[in-house]
């Protein structure tokens, strides 16, 4: 079974592009899966079913949804290969821009979107720093200009990954993405022992333990300050 | 090239000076340089854990990125010097499997090809083919040659360089950012020389196809539509990378579409429009019929058909004159090329 690993921020697009490029798989008579991590709620596993493809969601709650990722994907795994699917695809949404659900020697993809601004790029952090490919969505809608300027922020952030544009709505570019995922060599049958590509944050306060009262008295661990200068208190 | 242990025990300062342009990567990596003449690996050695986690990349592989980055920049600048001289289109099959009715269509720098046919009849898709230079490998299973040899994979890979540009009636500016700003932006990251100058001729450009003029100053979100348009085809025309230009559906955008054609095709560039305006189908060399998903056929513009063109144009004309009478509150004149119809 193939492993493809897929990460962004909300509402870039990966789920479109998911199905699309889904599509152009089917066309080859390949089996694909998908497992849907979100934090409180998606219905998105809906999209997938409706078109026939076999879909999980994991609801991560109050954890973080990429350590939540972390501690289940080799049961994930272990479905996709129950289910004797060809691809198995794990989407899941960066919330902090600060973890990544990236595995080392796992295809790694990054969705990111032209209309989230030009410094997106610098601000998400490992999500794209640490990716493979990275897929540039909702090009119809902005100038030629903008395309090239944010694709060449996307290259100055990590300069080895494959950009690739993709089109969600109507899957321009999604066929030849799409020949990108599937490798026949490739046969994962578990990850126990692989390793994250990037470390999730050492920080452990007070507030991740459930306090919620402010000030100086209640912050315990690992706390870092904003730096006010001299107005700061 | 500098080797990974070179590239960290060299002085920031002379990479700088051999690639200027790596300055950029060294902003957008968040690495903190305090004094150019420190090396990767010293300034590696004094950052804090904190530092170290917002930069993501250790030492090592920070050497690695920058490396590829200029590596890739090397390979942009390159790139331009092998320019697209033609394009030509092999055949392959439509939805149905059966084979293309034509030879080889080969497109030159400088010419104007319309595109006609349906919605769904295999537009997107002819297009696809071209920007991922298919070599029997997409749905159709058509090849495509650049100067008459198969074409580089690199095309299909690059975050900068694209093969196809395209301007359409959707796509609208979203920066927060004046014209002259977003154009250095632009210029900017195609690393071009002579920066100014290109910035005030594509101004100036844009000014000569939008119906009312904008100030360097503008901000690019406020423009009408008519000046965005204007502003995207003379920034695509003298800036973009790609020597393909596909124009799709821009109809009455309120921008003197034959002059904006004629920058285009001035900039030796490949111009694909997928349009059913009359006007701008004739101004083309020759139009691709598509239908099925498959090229049905290839027609060039006739003489007979180039003649129709000035009567198009009266009557275009006609109904920008009405428009404007209604903007300023006008009443409405008959044109007198309507008068065989006074019977």
């Amino acid at each position: 079974m193939n492993l493809v690993t897929f990460s962004g921020p909300p509402s870039s697009g990966k789920t479109a592009v998911i199905l699309k490029t889904i599509e152009s798989l089917h066309d080859r008579g390949l089996k694909v899966g998908v497992v849907k991590f979100d934090c409180l709620y998606t219905d998105d596993d809906l999209l997938y079913k409706k078109v026939g493809v076999p879909v999980k969601k994991g609801l991560s709650g109050s954890l973080c949804p990429d350590h939540y990722f972390v501690s289940n994907i080799e049961e994930v795994v272990q479905w996709g290969l129950d289910k004797e699917l060809d691809l198995l695809i794990t989407e899941s949404a960066g919330l902090c821009n600060r973890c990544s659900p990236y595995i080392k020697d796992v295809k790694a993809v990054c969705v990111i979107d032209n209309l989230s601004g030009i410094n997106t790029p610098r601000k998400i952090g490992p999500m794209l720093k640490t990716a493979d490919m990275v897929v540039i969505t909702k090009g119809d809608i902005v100038s030629q200009a903008e395309r090239e300027v944010f694709a060449s922020k996307v290259n100055t952030v990590n300069p080895d990954a494959l950009v690739m544009h993709v089109n969600g709505l109507t899957g321009q570019g999604s066929f030849e993405f799409s020949t990108l995922l599937f490798d026949e060599d490739e046969d994962i049958n578990t990850v126990k022992g692989k390793k994250l590509r990037f470390s999730m944050p050492s920080a452990m306060c007070s507030y991740c333990l459930g306090e919620t009262r402010i000030g100086e008295e209640h912050q315990l661990g690992n706390v870092r300050k904003i730096d006010l200068g001299d107005s700061g208190v | 090239m500098y080797s990974k242990i070179e590239i960290k025990n060299t002085s920031i300062e002379e990479i700088i000076k051999k690639y200027p342009y790596i300055e950029n990567f060294f902003k957008e990596q968040e690495i903190p340089i305090e004094n150019k003449s420190q090396t990767l690996n010293e300034i590696f050695k004094n950052i804090s854990s904190i530092e170290r986690e917002d930069i993501v990349y250790s030492e090592d592989e920070t050497a690695e990125k920058l490396i590829q980055y200029i590596k890739n920049m090397q390979e942009f600048l390159g790139v331009e010097d092998n320019t697209v001289k033609n394009l030509s289109i092999l055949p392959g099959k439509d939805k149905e499997g059966y084979a293309e009715k034509y030879e080889k269509l080969t497109i030159k720098n400088g010419e104007i090809i319309s595109i006609v046919g349906p919605t769904g009849s295999g537009k997107s898709r002819l297009l696809a083919d071209i920007e991922w230079t298919a070599s029997g490998d997409t749905p159709t299973g058509r090849h495509i040659l650049i100067n008459g040899e198969k074409a580089d994979k690199k095309w299909r890979f690059s975050g900068g360089k694209k093969l196809v540009a395209q301007l359409s009636q959707n796509m609208n500016f979203v920066m927060d950012l004046s014209v002259e700003e977003f154009l250095h932006l632009h210029a900017e990251s195609r690393l071009i020389e002579n920066e100014d100058q290109v910035v005030e001729r594509i101004i100036e450009e844009a000014n000569r196809l939008a119906g009312e003029k904008f100030s360097p100053g503008a901000q690019i979100t406020g423009l009408s539509g008519g000046q965005s348009r204007a502003l995207m085809i003379a920034d695509t025309a003298i800036l973009s990378s790609s020597p393909i230009i596909l124009i799709d559906e821009i109809e009455n955008a309120g921008i003197n579409r034959e002059k904006a054609l004629k920058l285009l095709v001035g900039e030796e560039k490949i111009v694909l429009m997928a349009t059913h305006d009359p006007i701008l189908a004739l101004m083309g060399d020759r139009r691709i019929i598509i239908n099925n998903g498959g090229i049905a056929d290839i027609i060039k513009t006739s003489e007979k058909e180039k003649s129709m063109l000035k009567e198009l144009k009266e009557i275009d004309s006609y109904l920008n004159e009405l428009r404007e009478d209604l903007r300023y509150g006008r009443e409405l004149k008959r044109n007198n090329i309507f008068s065989l119809y006074d019977a």
